[in-house]
């Protein structure tokens, strides 16, 4: 049973499917004479309800991986209540005394007692603790997948290239978030996880040790870091995360959800279910896998056992100290750097060795990740709107920039484990910072040019395949005794994914010299974005047209093509 | 006879007897001299059965003299002088199954199989200990975990140990393949004997830094941590966040896809 929304020239395509009329809720509440029609009686709330209520969602598993982060992030918000309720954000020192044999008698801060005390004392503590710190890594590794289905797929062109950006800032706002949290309990791994950003805002030049004196309250640590970081993180991120989430999610409604091509699906039309009841029964349930997929594993499987490391303290460190996994590749990009960078003049310490990985990386990613919409629709002169996503291979210079792109995050993340992977495979870590380093600058164009050749063989299939039909495996042989290979004809659904797309060119931007042999203003400009277009469509290859399918057929007489073994291909 | 008679006048005659004399003095010494412990126990047929043991299984290594032996590289040695290194030591890298050393490699490694006796051990040791003195092995009650105050001795492996063997004694990687290895599992004499002799690249905990009661509060604490349960359930091996992110993106993220697939599948 599917609908869509909007009735435009496509449903007339359409007229014989049954349309559920579904009425109005506001009518049908106002029916029921129920609590619905008192609240819109006096909100007149019915109209925007029943239109959310009549959306149509399209049906496809990835795009339940938003809202997996959603609802990992909705699971934070609940769990994070419940921790304040006991959580003393203080630096002040007090003696442990509760029931951890191991830490009795130690001194420390109160916001290192009170995580103890949470995890030890309050009744079902230590397990909100975990779900808190477990959905919080979930919601990262959601919206990270998330945000590569929609990059993959095309779904950030126009009209969404602000739906885009917004999820950058939503990206960068939870790794921001994530770190205040870790940094919250004031156990060893959190001080120096506190610590390292001290000293990455100290390379800031000039002005760092007076933004470090500012951020601390002072030296370091002094008490005012947790009190600060606690404001962060409970009110402050939090408030900018629901606001721009809400206009994430309105955004999403108002133009409507892409879908995956397919027959029937346009660019103007919506194919799904209704958001009342099946849409909303599935995410409602699915709201409540995703809750139960991580309070089992927040059961089963501990995460941040702050016992284990002990109160914070300037000196000591741990073995394996390493920040959650989201903050994990500015911490590779520092253990990558070569110490040289670090310059001294007049008395000056410039620590480029530190300052590129921490200060200049971590804006620089999302800013990349936030303009490249802007970059795409730039070079391909693309200035339409698109409601039909692509699939990957039919974009193959993104998709290859994509993974050259992964490949370079990846690199930076996995350097940060260096001494996890050392010890775990036996290896020497000295070797591996040098292979991490040859494989930022090496692994990325190959990676590139792979993932480019992938997607264009896979094109080229789909034309094979196409003008061709499907390899049968059934091997005939003709009276004369040559052998051939019988080839099926596609269904016409099945072509049609294959041929959908529209055929791209590179730009062809004219002559940069007018007819009187003068240059035309912005001629350098022309010939750079011809040149990257040339690099974008350079070697595209196009869908198969209706002419030469008709070419194709017309060729084979209308029968199911044979495919000679001798003699070759045709 | 007849030959040795005719070199008594030999130039090097005199060198060997005042070596022999020398020798002769040093051990009655170290016979003699007050020793900690247990060290009276070492009689000489002990010593003669660890010397024996020795020579048949370390002196391809270490001399035959324990005075160690040159590759003729560089400072490479097959193996590193053991005067004075004393019987903990020995137990140590015996007791661990890392003496006698099998492979050449960046570290001698810890191995489950021990393939001498405790007493064997034992006369090896002495046979160390008697060329010259060195750290004893423990008494029983030094490393008696049940003696020693936990949290006390948490606080001090965090800022002597942890840096190298992890907050939680999981081992952490060291340089050029080099590493600390795991503490779990060790016995509270081994603990002892290591901070004590500072095995390769860890360094000698002297009394001087960590005194016998601070040693027996780590071994307290080392053994308190892994004796109970985990509170949090499983603990992904006690490595942090390497591992709580590689678990959240392959087999959380992987429940949670399938899922999704799952449901997605289930069509109205
Ligand atoms: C294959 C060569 C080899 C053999 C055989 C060998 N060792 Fe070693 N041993 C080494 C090397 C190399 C070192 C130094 C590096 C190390 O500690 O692992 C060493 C170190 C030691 C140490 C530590 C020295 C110190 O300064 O603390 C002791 C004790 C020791 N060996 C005892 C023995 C005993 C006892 C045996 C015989 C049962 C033995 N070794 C057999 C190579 C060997
Ligand atoms: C500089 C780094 C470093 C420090 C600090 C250090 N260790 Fe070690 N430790 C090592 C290394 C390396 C080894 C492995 C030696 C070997 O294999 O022979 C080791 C081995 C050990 C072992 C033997 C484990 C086994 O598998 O048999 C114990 C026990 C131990 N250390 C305890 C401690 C204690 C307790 C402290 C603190 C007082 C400490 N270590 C401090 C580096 C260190
Ligand atoms: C929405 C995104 C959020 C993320 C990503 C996040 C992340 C984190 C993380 C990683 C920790 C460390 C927890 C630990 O292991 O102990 C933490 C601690 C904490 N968070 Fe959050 N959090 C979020 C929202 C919230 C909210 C909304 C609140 C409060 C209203 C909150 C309250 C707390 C408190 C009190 C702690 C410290 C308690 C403790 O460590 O036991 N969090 N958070």
């Amino acid at each position: 049973m599917s609908t869509s929304t909007t009735s435009r020239p496509a449903d007339g395509l359409r007229d014989e499917d049954t349309t559920v009329s579904a009425a109005a809720p506001g009518a049908a509440a106002r029916k029921l004479g129920g609590v619905a029609g008192w609240v819109d009686d006096r909100t007149g709330s019915a109209k925007g309800v029943g239109y959310l209520m009549k959306k149509v969602f399209p049906d496809h598993w990835s795009f339940m991986l938003g809202e997996i982060a959603m609802y990992s992030m909705i699971i934070c918000l609940l769990t994070g209540a419940f921790l304040t309720f006991w959580f003393v954000p203080s630096a002040g020192h007090t003696i442990y005394e509760g029931s951890y044999v191991p830490l009795r008698g130690v001194s420390m801060s109160e916001a290192y007692a009170s995580t103890l005390n949470i995890s030890f004392e309050v009744r079902g503590g230590l397990l909100i603790r975990q779900i808190h710190h477990w959905a919080a890594l979930m919601f990262v590794v959601a919206l990270t997948v998330h945000m590569f289905r929609v990059f993959f797929t095309g779904a950030f062109r126009k009209p969404r290239e602000i739906n885009w950006v917004i999820g950058s800032v939503l990206a960068l706002l939870a790794i921001v978030e994530g770190f205040a949290g870790y940094s919250l309990p004031d156990d060893l791994l959190s001080g120096t996880g506190i610590r390292a950003m001290q000293g990455f805002v100290q390379t800031a030049p000039v002005i760092g040790s007076y933004l470090s004196w500012g951020i601390f309250g002072g030296a370091f640590p002094g008490e005012m870091i947790i009190p600060r970081l606690y404001s962060a993180h409970v009110l402050l991120i939090p408030a900018l995360l629901i606001g721009l989430f809400s206009a994430h999610i309105i955004l999403v409604a108002m133009q409507k959800h892409t879908q995956f091509p397919g027959p029937g699906r346009t660019n103007d039309n919506v194919v799904g279910f209704p958001v009342m009841p099946v849409y909303a029964a599935k995410a409602g349930g699915f709201f409540f896998i995703v809750f139960g997929v991580i309070v089992l594993i927040s059961g089963l499987v501990g995460i941040n056992s702050v016992w284990v490391y002990g109160p914070y303290d300037p000196s000591p460190v741990t073995a394996g100290s390493q920040p959650d996994w989201y903050m994990g590749f500015a911490d590779g990009a520092l253990r990558l750097l070569p110490g040289w960078l670090e310059f001294s003049f007049l008395g000056v310490t410039l620590s480029l060795n530190i300052a590129l990985g921490a200060l200049v990386l971590l804006p620089l990613v999302y800013t990349v990740l936030g303009v490249y919409p802007f970059v795409e629709a730039w070079l391909t002169k693309d200035k339409r709107e698109h409601h039909l996503l692509q699939r990957p291979r039919n974009a193959p210079t993104r998709t290859a920039l994509g993974m050259a792109a992964i490949t370079i995050y990846s690199i930076f993340m996995f350097a940060a484990g260096n001494d996890i992977i050392a010890i775990k495979f036996g290896m020497s870590i000295n070797d591996i910072t040098v292979m991490f380093r040859w494989g930022l600058f090496l692994l990325p164009p190959l990676v590139f040019w792979v993932t480019k050749r992938i997607c264009l063989s896979l094109q080229r299939r789909d034309r094979d395949t196409v003008l061709h039909g499907r390899e049968t495996g059934t091997i005939l042989r003709s009276p004369a005794g040559g052998f051939s290979e019988r080839h099926e004809e596609i269904s016409a659904q099945d072509r049609w994914t294959m041929v959908e797309h529209e055929p791209v060119a590179t730009l062809e931007l004219g002559e940069s010299v007018d007819s009187n042999g003068v240059a035309a203003p912005d001629s350098k400009t022309l010939a750079r974005r011809q040149k990257l277009s040339r690099f974008y469509y350079g070697d595209a290859v196009n869908p198969v047209t209706p002419a030469e399918l008709d070419q194709a057929h017309h060729d084979h007489h209308g029968e199911a093509e044979t495919d000679a073994i001798e003699g070759g291909r045709h | 006879m007849n030959a040795l008679a005719a070199r008594r006048r030999h130039p090097a005659a005199i060198a060997i007897l005042i070596m022999l004399g020398l020798i002769l003095t040093g051990a009655l010494y170290a016979a003699v001299a007050p020793r900690p412990a247990d060290a009276g126990t070492a009689s000489a047929d002990t010593v003669e059965m660890g010397r024996g043991l020795f020579l048949a299984n370390c002196a391809s290594c270490h001399g035959t003299n324990a005075e160690g032996l040159k590759l003729g590289d560089g400072d490479r040695v097959a193996g590193p002088t053991l005067v004075g290194v004393g019987k903990a030591a020995v137990d140590f890298q015996m007791g661990t199954g890392r003496m006698p050393m099998t492979v050449p490699g960046v570290q001698a490694p810890r191995m489950d199989e021990i393939k001498f006796t405790e007493k064997e051990i034992s006369a090896i040791g002495d046979y160390i200990a008697s060329l010259a003195p060195g750290p004893n092995v423990p008494s029983e009650e030094a490393v008696d975990p049940t003696k020693g105050d936990a949290a006390r001795g948490g606080s001090l492996f965090r800022v002597n140990c942890a840096m190298c063997h992890n907050s939680a004694g999981a081992g952490g990687a060291l340089t050029r393949g080099k590493y600390a290895p795991s503490l779990s599992g060790v016995i509270p004499r081994h603990i002892y004997e290591a901070m004590e002799t500072g095995p390769q690249n860890m360094p000698v905990f002297s009394d001087r830094n960590l005194s016998a009661t601070d040693k027996r509060d780590i071994i307290a604490f080392l053994k308190t941590v892994e004796n109970q349960p985990s509170p949090g359930g499983m603990t992904l091996g006690s490595l942090g966040p390497v591992a709580e992110g590689l678990f959240a993106w392959v087999f959380a993220l992987g429940l949670l896809v399938a899922c999704a697939i799952w449901l997605g599948k289930k069509a109205a």
